[in-house]
């Protein structure tokens, strides 16, 4: 097989020289890193993703190769986050051609060239997370062969991207007494899997969708991309939830948005939290535990209302990973408790919510 | 928190290292004891393996060479008074003896509290049927067997496991009849086999094919835990993991997967209540449909040494902290330094561990490998492809290969068997199979190995071809260099294709501009910054992680390599010290070593570790970046030692004696002509290369002698032969004899006592020395005598000769630094017959014994610094060290027992007592030997070993003990008035089973391994039933007088440093 050549630029002019595989295409956007060692088909199509280009520090990717997609009963994925892959561009050192799973169906680089996401490996990831790390998430583009540099790099961080990803009309999923409104901001299948299975009635609607409208037991808000201080629309919406008593629940953008509701900010964080070793606290407590995490955004839990209170917080770093109301039925994690992909140790976290129903 | 009733704590070791139990446990129990004085707490240690780094001075506060058995322990928990005992740190050995003292109650009696994981936990996972019901409790599948006495049982069995099924005969040794199943039919042919031999057959589920994976756990009394590594076999179920080429991360499991096993992991060890660390091991179906659980090792274990290493992850020190009362949340990581021990590592590399056996020492051993061990060492490669880490592996381990390509042809009439059936070589059969044509699709059939490391291996056949169709190495483009080098192919290995030599490949490689990187392992793949000094060597790369600036204030030492008989943890010991003294000497010390099993190969204990190959293109690219003071060769055995002349040329500095010099006492011609300029005696010797040549020779210096071919076709590299018969059996049978692989034969001595010179010399004069004593005559290979030093029945002339011989050579060579010297010493004349300019495997004995560390006296000669000349005289001392080695045959299936001049031990123990007899039951005991009760065995081969062994009869006579002997030993001993009960040989087998006997003492005629006769069975028979054997003269002489003197129960404990020199 004849390798061709592409090559990783940043926005500062320097360069990655690597192979190209997948789609052989150009391709722009943040590049961010993340440490998780598994779950490659599980982070391309997470929505969180949108608008970035995913650096895997893992050396070798593509092993077990893709799965063949059938969406369930209820229209959700079983075997991805949702139904088309988010990232930009994939950047890795050791691309596995040859994969082997009995659950595989094509390879990777198969996949990404199906849906037009270029590729490119050889690249020394290490160096790249350093630099990243050391300097902050850049803005760069995958180049191949032969193609001309990109003239500029427009931050998507600047773009809604949120609205990019959300749904567009209400779906319903499930059945059950209880009737959650999940507020769409780029939800992962996983997230309404975790909901369903528990026997609540999921009604997703899209970001900027006024829910107050409706009637529901329980409010969630989702995951999705980019920078929170975009989605004032939701946090409005949020709000006049929040003058209620009814269960809110929030994951990852969910926290941020909650937070902002609560009168808190959000902040960049240098390269942000992209890993399955994750360690969170919860406040108060010695019950750690390891977390899945796609963030690039971050709460400041000094900034909160009175009526707030941390409920987890990051070992590593000391930034905030949840928030809860001191008195009402109101909490969020900025981490994944639904996993998928990383550990699955918070899943309780969805038991609680629907315990206060 | 930490719980401040705890003052003084009470450490297991695992005594000698044996197969299944080897260097690990060094290096989790010295993390322990330092995670212990880092808080303040006393520690004491009983443990016989003087030579450990745990056992070093400043580890722990008290030592005891002691057996790690339950009277020992009783007494140094009287005399000591612990509050608290770690039993998880020193292996099964610990492990056992810390349930039975809990089990008597005698911990609870004496207010000793078990620390981390409580003790009950522990049974859980050990008792199979409690196992069994405990992870049932919480709905985990375990591996189970149903019990079958008729066919019919076994057929219901069968329907209600599902096919396939594994039949076994219950209470049959070695796996007679059994058999796997797929159909009815199969099962019911299969079955009738199995009921010929036992009464009861097993009937299990067939795991065959499925994959095996492993989980490494922690958990606090928080009840937070983590899954620290996981690591996936290579090679699929029904290899044990300790004989698995095993790789760190798993590689083909999807997320799905990986966190389904980790969560059940996870579930698991909350439910057992562990706290510290854990180990759980599964069978996974490659459907990804099923699992079992295979076992929990509630304890640290050679996983958790590997997972260490793998990650940067403290294991041990972190579940030592933990059985303190820490929690995870409460402690750092130790290489960030400031995030918490509460994280999982993420890798940003792989893996690969590769076992090391050496079962070619072992006539009569299976080369098959499976559900036990049989591997002595292992190593670990780091790469950033699996192709990278696999290849260098192939090459740490020491077997001679080159990589997975490249080596010398394959040997076998049936690949298809040999793929099938795995091996230790099985790996270099994938190879031939590939290079023959074989499709991985086929390959997989054959070996159920995943496809996914098939192809991966493939890659590598495709780049040999790539390689091969370039007329030369000049024509090889750099993209094909680059990509081979990122495969990790060395620059031998690249040679060999155009049979260039290695110094051509990297002249071309470094025109190319192609070098390797340095990266760090810092547990969170560079998400954090991190000053780790944990370092491997990569072509997968672009940027080195560090750039060291110490330079002209570093000193490299190279490490021991993989542990294989003959070199072991004593190195390692050696390694450690010297890294211990350049850094008090205020050098920045670099270590290069890639043994997992180790301590020099903990981040913590040097300046920089590069966990790497101890090759000459990898020293040279570690030289070339850190631009040393020097490099040491001469502590870490044989690897480094040969390395002294290739670098010396290259430019390195090698510190203390020159690499000519060192030359000069490994090459055995020119070290022959320097003895012999120094007047020297030694046994004549000749290297020859016909049979006309050496029946010449033979015929000049007599029989018998002892032959060392430089080619070995199988079986032993070394023989002594008595007659001319053996000779050409062995020569003919074994060995290769040519112009290009001479043989050497040099007369050999018999009933000739045998000494070890260590030492010591700065610029060729000796500033410390030990004569120690082999109890054996010579012919016993040094590395499996029992030694004793100071020396008890040396002749102050025979003193003196040694002395001034030792002192000329070190003179001749100009040696700076430590060597040892073997001499034979018969009828008041020494010989030399070896010299090693390099520590010997018997440095930590004599260093711990006289109290005076030769290793930091050398390296100190080497830096130059003319350390004064050390004062204790070992004929002062009023105490004894004996040495005595351990031996693993019991793992290795149908191996003869006996020693010769070839190495067959796989451990040792040094214990100190007021006089020998204290000093030789210790180590006796240490060893596995139980003080006899009633009946012994005797059956001693030729009339001058009978004659020799009859004082020790006529002792045991009086003291009451029933002797047994064979034919002509019991006529023998009747006729000298010694009542011997006749076992005839038909009934001897009956006696050892029945365990009527509690010593077997059989003494083979002569060295020859040619002994497959009524001795063998007697010696396997020992083996097997789990009875004391001793198969030399001397020992036994030397042991029964022992034990008739001295009663276990009359031995005093006494710590190290209660043994104080005059």
């Amino acid at each position: 097989m004849k390798r061709k050549r592409a090559t990783l630029l940043l926005e500062d002019g320097r360069e990655f020289p690597g192979w190209s595989f997948g789609y052989d295409g150009p391709a722009e956007g943040e590049i961010v890193f993340s440490t998780a060692m598994v779950g490659y088909p599980e982070s391309l199509t997470d929505p969180s993703y949108s608008g970035q280009i995913l650096c895997v520090s893992f050396p070798l990717v593509g092993n077990y190769g893709i799965p063949d997609e059938q969406p369930d009963e209820q229209g959700l994925c079983t075997r991805f986050e949702s139904e088309r892959i988010h990232v930009r561009g994939l950047v890795i050192a050791d691309y596995s051609e040859k994969y082997s799973h009995w659950d595989a169906a094509k390879s990777l680089g198969q996949w990404l060239q199906e849906q037009h996401i270029p590729g490119i490996c050889g690249i020394d990831t290490r160096v790249l997370v350093q630099l990243l790390r050391d300097e902050g998430a850049k803005l760069g583009a995958i180049v191949p062969a032969g193609s001309p540099a990109p003239a500029s790099f427009p931050d998507p961080n600047l773009e809604n991207q949120v609205a990019a990803v959300s749904c567009r009309e209400v779906i319903r999923y499930g059945s059950g007494a209880k009737r959650v409104v999940l507020v769409d901001c780029g939800v992962k299948h996983q997230i309404i899997r975790c909901l369903t299975a528990r026997g609540i009635e999921v009604v997703r609607v899209p970001w900027d969708y006024d829910f107050n409208t409706m009637e529901w037991d329980g409010l969630f808000i989702s995951n999705g991309p980019g920078n929170p201080a975009l989605c004032d629309v939701t946090v409005e919406h949020l709000r006049k939830a929040l003058a209620g008593d009814k269960p809110v629940f929030g994951i990852c953008m969910g926290n941020q948005l909650l937070s902002r509701a609560a009168g808190g900010h959000t902040y960049k964080l240098k390269y942000g939290h992209r890993s399955h070793n994750q360690p969170v606290r919860q406040c108060g407590t010695d019950r750690c535990f390891i977390t899945s995490q796609n963030h690039g955004f971050a709460v400041d839990t000094a900034t909160l209302g009175p009526d707030w209170e941390p409920l987890f917080v990051n070992m590593n770093d000391g930034t905030n990973e949840g928030i809860r109301h001191k008195t009402k039925p109101f909490f969020s994690a900025q981490f994944h408790p639904e996993a998928s992909s990383g550990p699955v140790d918070t899943e309780f976290l969805f038991d609680e919510f629907i315990s206060k129903l | 928190m930490l719980d401040k009733t705890i003052r003084k704590v009470l450490l297991l070791g695992s005594g000698a290292l044996k197969i299944g139990e080897a260097g690990e446990f060094d290096y989790s129990g010295s993390q322990a004891l330092k995670a212990l004085r880092e808080e303040g707490i006393e520690t004491v240690l009983v443990n016989p393996n003087i030579a450990t780094v745990q056992t070093s001075e400043g580890i722990a506060d008290k030592i005891y060479f002691l057996p790690v058995t339950p009277p020992f322990v009783k007494k140094v928990i009287e005399k000591e008074k612990p509050q608290g005992i770690f039993l998880s740190f020193g292996g099964q050995t610990a492990l056992n003896c810390g349930v039975e003292l809990y089990r008597s109650g005698f911990l609870q009696q004496n207010g000793v509290r078990v620390l981390g994981t409580p003790v009950q936990s522990i049974i859980d996972t050990e008792d199979r049927d409690l196992f069994v019901k405990r992870l049932d409790e919480i709905g985990v599948k375990t591996i189970r067997s149903h019990a079958a006495a008729t066919l019919e049982e076994a057929r219901a069995a069968a329907g209600e496991i599902g096919y396939p099924v594994i039949l076994r005969a219950a209470y049959a040794l070695g796996g007679l009849g059994s058999g796997f199943c797929d159909t009815p039919a199969e099962l019911e042919a299969a079955a009738r086999k199995a009921f010929a031999f036992s009464p009861q057959i097993l009937v299990e589920k067939s795991l065959k094919g499925w994959k095996e994976i492993e989980y490494e756990v922690v958990r606090d009394s928080y009840d937070n835990c983590i899954t620290v590594c996981n690591m996936e076999n290579f090679d699929p179920l029904g290899i044990h993991t300790g004989e698995s080429i095993v790789v760190a991360p798993s590689q083909t499991l999807t997320n799905d997967e990986f966190h389904f096993l980790r969560k059940k992991s996870i579930d698991i060890v909350r439910h057992l209540g562990i706290v510290g660390e854990c180990n759980v091991q599964y069978a996974f179906s490659p459907d990804g449909e099923d699992y079992r659980v295979i076992e929990v090792n509630a304890r640290l274990s050679r996983s958790s040494a590997l997972a260490s290493k793998a990650t940067g992850y403290p294991l041990a020190f972190v579940a030592a902290k933990l059985g303190l009362g820490y929690g995870l949340f409460e402690l750092k990581n130790s290489v960030t330094k400031t995030t918490p021990a509460f994280f999982e590592p993420a890798l940003d590399y792989v893996v690969c561990k590769i076992p090391r056996w050496d079962l070619a020492k072992f006539k009569g051993v299976s080369r098959e490998i499976g559900s036990s061990m049989k591997s002595v060492g292992e190593v670990m490669a780091i790469g950033r492809t699996f192709e990278e880490a696999v290849q260098k592996g192939l090459r740490m381990i020491g077997q001679g290969a080159n990589g997975f390509v490249c080596n010398k042809p394959y040997k076998t009439e049936d690949l298809d068997w040999a793929l099938r059936h795995p091996t230790d070589t099985r790996i270099f059969a994938i190879a031939a199979a590939f290079e023959s044509g074989y499709s991985v699709d086929r390959i997989h059939e054959l070996t159920h190995i995943d496809k996914w490391f098939l192809d991966k291996l493939d890659n590598l056949e495709t780049t040999y071809r790539e390689l091969e169709a370039c007329p030369d190495l000049g024509s090889v483009g750099r993209e094909l260099f680059l990509k081979a080098k990122r495969q990790g192919f060395s620059d031998i290995q690249i040679g060999r294709v155009y049979h260039r030599p290695e110094e051509e490949v990297r002249t071309r490689r470094l025109a190319l501009g192609i070098r390797p990187c340095i990266k760090q392992i810092d547990t969170l793949a560079a998400e954090f910054p991190a000053a780790t000094n944990y370092l491997y060597l990569t072509y997968n790369g672009t940027k080195n992680d560090i750039i060291p600036s110490y330079g002209s204030h570093t000193v490299i030492v190279l490490g021991s390599g993989a542990y294989r008989i003959g070199s072991s943890v004593e190195f390692d010991w050696c390694g450690v010290g010297a890294v211990n003294t350049l850094r008090k000497r205020g050098w920045q010390a670099v270590m290069i070593n890639y043994n997992p099993e180790t301590v020099s190969t903990d981040y913590d204990s040097c300046d920089r570790l590069y966990f790497d190959e101890l090759s000459f293109e990898t020293v040279l690219e570690i030289c070339s970046v850190e631009r040393p003071y020097g490099v040491i060769v001469s502590v870490g055995g044989q690897i480094p030692n040969n390395l002294a002349l290739p670098l010396a040329r290259s430019g390195v500095h090698i510190l203390g004696t020159s690499a000519d010099d060192i030359d000069r006492a490994e090459d055995r011609g020119k070290f022959s002509s320097v003895v012999d300029h120094l007047g020297i005696s030694q046994p004549r010797w000749q290297a020859l290369t016909t049979m006309a040549e050496i029946e010449h020779f033979v015929d000049e210096v007599g029989f018998p002698v002892l032959v060392r071919p430089s080619y070995v076709l199988s079986g032993a590299a070394m023989n002594v032969c008595y007659s001319l018969a053996d000779l050409h059996t062995f020569l003919e049978m074994a060995v290769e004899v040519s112009e290009e692989h001479p043989v050497v034969i040099s007369s050999f001595i018999q009933r000739s006592k045998e000494f070890e010179f260590d030492a010591v010399a700065d610029g060729g004069r000796i500033v410390a020395h030990a004569i120690s004593e082999h109890i054996e005559y010579a012919g016993v290979h040094s590395g499996d005598a029992t030694i004793q030093f100071p020396p008890q029945k040396l002749y102050c002339v025979t003193a003196a000769q040694i002395r001034r011989v030792a002192a000329a050579i070190a003179a001749e060579l100009h040696i700076t630094g430590p060597f040892n010297i073997q001499f034979l010493a018969h009828e008041g004349r020494v010989k030399v017959i070896e010299c090693n300019l390099r520590a010997s495997r018997s440095f930590p004995f004599v260093s711990k014994i006289l109290k005076t560390d030769f290793i930091d006296l050398a390296v100190r000669c080497m830096l130059g610094e003319h350390p004064a000349a050390d004062t204790v005289d070992a004929f002062e001392l009023p105490y004894v060290g004996i040495k005595a080695s351990q031996f693993s045959f019991s793992r290795l299936n149908q191996a003869d027992p006996v020693l010769g001049v070839d190495m067959a031990s796989t451990g040792e123990v040094g214990c100190i007592g007021d006089n020998f007899d204290e000093a030789l039951l210790e180590a006796m005991l240490s060893v596995g030997h139980h003080i006899p009760q009633g009946a012994i065995l005797i059956s001693s081969g030729n009339a001058i070993q009978k004659a020799d062994l009859l004082p020790a009869c006529q002792l045991l006579d009086q003291k009451g003990f029933t002797l047994y002997a064979t034919e002509g030993t019991s006529r023998y001993l009747n006729e000298n008035g010694i009542p011997a009960r006749l076992v005839e040989h038909a009934n001897v087998v009956e006696l050892i089973r029945e365990h009527r006997v509690d010593l077997v003492v059989n003494i083979p005629k002569n060295f020859t391994h040619g002994e497959l006769t009524n001795g063998y069975r007697i010696r396997r028979a020992a083996i097997d039933f789990n009875v004391p054997l001793i198969t030399n003269s001397r020992l036994a002489t030397a042991y029964i007088r022992a034990f008739c003197r001295l009663k276990p129960e009359e031995l005093p404990v006494k710590a190290w440093d209660e043994y104080k020199p005059l």
